[in-house]
């Protein structure tokens, strides 16, 4: 017993441990926070580094630097390091350090669990990227793997069976931990309905994963055992069926790309308010609108099996539950629009990262509802017209946010302001190249091109070669952030002030802590929530 | 005590990145077996037992700090919340094949034998013009050849009659932990982990069963495939909430828990009803209809 008062003394310590144990056996929300945004910005060049290799390949028509497989398993690797190793842990980054921030809470829930979630995240990704140097080579039958192609993976599948299911207990952990953190730990007075609109998003987020990501270790386990252990579950000669992996997979998938973007919309609608100087136009219905669209997220999952061969009543439910989510994500778009209307607008790097994502957001966005409409989806399916659709919602939406949530709350972090101009250059580099990259790929998706293809047809030579270019721009443009990241921790360009940018104090609480924000926060809860966000 | 008016935050935590490692090991290992290589059980040993050292290890200290009084009604919320949530994610993992089930029974062996006028319908012709749709089926190709399906009474009922009791006992024991009767509260325990392993025995029974009189087996079609994986995880569910409940019955045995900080009771007794209700499930889908 001894030993666990001593423990408990520790509590009044109010330092971190020294040297590399600090980070292994943290238990501080900020610490943590660091450690998946970190680890996510080193897995977004990575990702990117694959994009390239990809890009590099469809620079021209022919084979020019890889062999097919390794150009299908790069397609793959690209896809599941992103989602699962970039921008899932940036969010779950932020939601570590900005939630107990801007709920007044002293730390997370959970917070040894906080810490499994993290390395079990690392677990899972090494896993993952180990499957790279094994016979076979890694997975390469698209991150959705489908069978029966996946089951021919190599020596490869099992293990990244397995790194689904460690990414899985990773992203359940961590969700588990949210929502304990939020239904438990707000300040005195901070209402659900004035919390800020991050962790509303957030809130739902961790809804939706504890929802699906469950069923994906089902989906993958199914996979599993039809390999290993002779059941099946999609072999129709057993009474199985393929398609259901499909039903099964998407069940998850489509949650899962709302798990993507409904954070994004958080940090969107606490960034505009700030540099429009307003108040965020309709806050409540934006917390509607966020619910609706997680709800339906779980009853539209097929729009992405248009071509598989369902019964009509199948696709026409599909396809009109599909076009409802227009409804309230039209609602976030106006509230964004209406926020800055007649808003003292200034437009420092966040903001104009923000407003870069409603734009192409929305244009992204567009692209969906066409896809939407299952008869003429049937010519878009597997073209580089869905390619360039969920990369106008992922790249120029939750990574440009993702961005944005960085420039908004580094000088609180770090307790320096970054420098504003190479800020601005990264984002106009980022803005330009993104549309050389990906409005051409609209194209070549209407032409017929389709994705996942080392070589193409000479047709499409001209608007991959440009897309080919602007990859590499903004690619390269990135290095500008990490730049000026390392910059901003050595010192920037000078103090940031407590509010960082003017009278944000009245929008969320992290604008009432000192800049850098110390070790621990909020031990005793704040006299007062701020409201200008509501 | 200064303690319970703040929320407890620990520090320096070990156990999650031991855990994390010996359970990374334990699926590299399974992985590499699974490929044939001789590295991969000792590298699952290896990972298992780290594993079980950090559950060991985490828990204990878990409970110890609940014993010193450490943690106050918040951060018993917390862990309340944590405990229900993951309950919850074990339902749609369970969901997750319950849908297969219902999806192969209701839709695509339908389809293979060309009932419903879906785009499947040309599956019979083109490919197994004979096939008649059926349930319990192995499907078109019979894989795994003949085999007898598994019926509901019998073992089935018996099982389903020692877990809804074993989640009698739970609750007489709960009642015996808030009314300070700690005699009832032991022997209610010791009933539910002794009807609990009764029924992972009888499971075993059943399975050796299947596979030796009745040619049912993991690779008997899609009937094999459903009845052995749900039954299964089901069947590890309960041995790992068996082994929870033993760990309460041990630590009610030492005389922790009082009736105003169980949270250790509360969470077991909360999953051994998620398995009772899961097997109801079973019972119905898997065995009865």
């Amino acid at each position: 017993m001894s030993a666990v008062i001593a423990e408990h003394d520790e509590h009044h310590d109010h330092g971190p441990a020294k040297g590399i144990l600090r980070w292994i056996t943290t238990t501080n929300h900020k610490d943590i926070g660091t450690m998946y945004l970190v680890f996510s910005l080193i897995m977004f060049f990575v990702g990117g580094s694959m994009a390239l290799i990809i890009r590099a390949e469809l620079f021209e028509p022919g084979m020019q630097f890889v062999e097919p497989q390794f150009f299908n398993s790069m397609t793959t690797m690209h896809a599941l390091v992103m989602v699962f190793g970039a921008v899932m842990p940036a969010f779950v980054g932020l939601a570590n350090w900005m939630i107990p921030l801007m709920i007044g809470a002293p730390d997370m829930a959970l917070p040894r669990m906080n810490n499994m979630s993290f390395w079990m995240l690392v677990a899972g990704i090494l896993l993952m990227a180990s499957t790279l140097f094994m016979e076979g080579g890694g997975p390469a039958a698209g991150w959705t793997f489908y069978p029966p192609l996946v089951l021919q993976t190599g020596k490869a599948l099992p293990f990244a069976i397995f790194a689904v299911h460690l990414l899985g207990i990773s992203s359940i952990m961590g969700a588990i931990n949210i929502i304990a953190t939020i239904f438990n730990m707000r300040a005195p007075g901070m209402d659900m309905m004035k919390m800020p609109l991050f962790v509303w998003t957030w809130l739902i987020t961790a809804f939706l994963l504890i929802a699906v990501m469950p069923v994906f270790a089902g989906a993958v386990t199914m996979l599993l055992t039809d390999r290993f252990f002779d059941t099946s579950f999609f072999d129709a000669a057993g009474g199985g069926d393929p398609v259901l992996y499909q039903h099964i997979f998407w069940f998850f998938g489509h949650p899962e790309v709302y798990i993507m973007i409904l954070p994004t919309f958080g940090v969107a609608s606490t960034i505009i308010p700030v540099f429009a100087r307003k108040p965020l136009f309709g806050y409540t219905s934006m917390v509607w609108a966020t619910g609706f669209i997680a709800f339906l997220s779980f009853i539209v999952w097929a729009h992405h099996m248009f071509t598989v061969g369902m019964p009509i009543a199948g696709e026409l439910y599909f396809m009109y539950a599909t076009m409802l989510i227009a409804i309230p994500t039209g609602v976030k778009i106006f509230n964004w629009t209406a926020t800055m209307w007649k808003g003292a607008m200034t437009f420092e790097t966040p903001m104009l990262f923000s407003i870069a994502f409603v734009v192409l957001f929305t244009l992204g966005g567009f692209t969906g509802l066409m896809m939407a409409v299952a008869p003429s989806d049937l010519q878009y399916h597997d073209t580089y017209f869905i390619v360039a659709h969920f990369h106008y919602t992922l790249v120029p939406a939750s990574v440009f946010i993702l961005m944005a949530a960085g420039y908004f709350w580094l000088p609180k972090w770090t307790g320096n302001m970054y420098n504003e101009r190479i800020g601005r250059l990264h984002f106009w580099l980022s803005a330009i190249s993104i549309n050389i990259l990906f409005f051409p790929q609209h194209f070549l998706g209407l032409a017929g091109m389709p994705r996942r293809i080392p070589d193409y047809a000479v047709q499409f030579a001209d608007w991959n070669m440009i897309s080919s270019i602007g990859a590499f721009i903004y690619g390269f443009s990135q290095l500008l952030f990490v730049y000026i990241v390392i910059d901003t921790i050595r010192g920037g360009t000078g103090k940031a002030t407590d509010e960082v940018w003017e009278d944000a104090s009245k929008h969320g609480l992290e604008w009432t802590l000192p800049s850098p924000t110390p070790y621990h926060t909020f031990t005793t809860p704040p006299a007062k929530i701020p409201t200008e966000h509501l | 005590m200064s303690t319970n008016d703040t929320y407890y935050v620990p520090h320096k935590a070990v156990w999650p990145f031991i855990g994390t490692a010996g359970l990374m090991m334990m699926l590299a290992g399974f992985a590499n077996y699974l490929n044939g290589s001789a590295i991969g059980p000792t590298m699952m040993i290896f990972g298992l037992s780290l594993f079980i050292l950090m559950l060991t290890g985490w828990f204990a200290l878990q409970a110890s700090e609940s014993e010193s009084g450490m943690y106050n009604h918040s951060v018993g919320i917390s862990y309340r919340m944590g405990m229900m949530w993951f309950i919850f994610s074990e339902v749609m993992f369970f969901a997750a094949f319950f849908g297969a089930l219902w999806y192969t029974r209701n839709l695509s062996v339908p389809w293979l034998g060309g009932i419903g006028d879906g785009p499947a319908r040309a599956t019979k012709d083109l490919l197994w013009p004979a096939f008649e749709a059926a349930w319990p089926t192995n499907g078109p190709a019979e894989v795994g050849g003949e085999f007898e399906p598994m019926g509901a009474f019998g073992l089935p009922l018996l099982n389903t009659l020692i877990l809804l009791t074993s989640g009698v006992t739970v609750t007489w024991a709960h009642h015996g932990l808030l009314a300070k009767k700690r005699d009832q509260l032991i022997k209610g325990l010791i009933a539910t982990v002794a009807l609990g392993f009764l029924f992972v025995g009888l499971q075993a029974f059943e399975y050796y069963e299947a596979y030796h009189e009745m040619g049912l087996t993991l690779g008997s079609g899609i009937y094999g495939s459903t009845f052995f994986m749900l039954t299964g995880f089901h069947g590890f569910h309960v041995c790992v909430g068996a082994i929870m409940l033993s760990v309460i019955l041990f630590r009610s045995w030492k005389g922790h828990f009082t009736p105003e900080n169980h949270f250790g009771f509360e969470g077991v007794a909360w999953y051994w009803h998620f398995v009772d209700v899961v097997w109801l499930g079973l019972f119905i889908f898997v065995y009865l209809l």
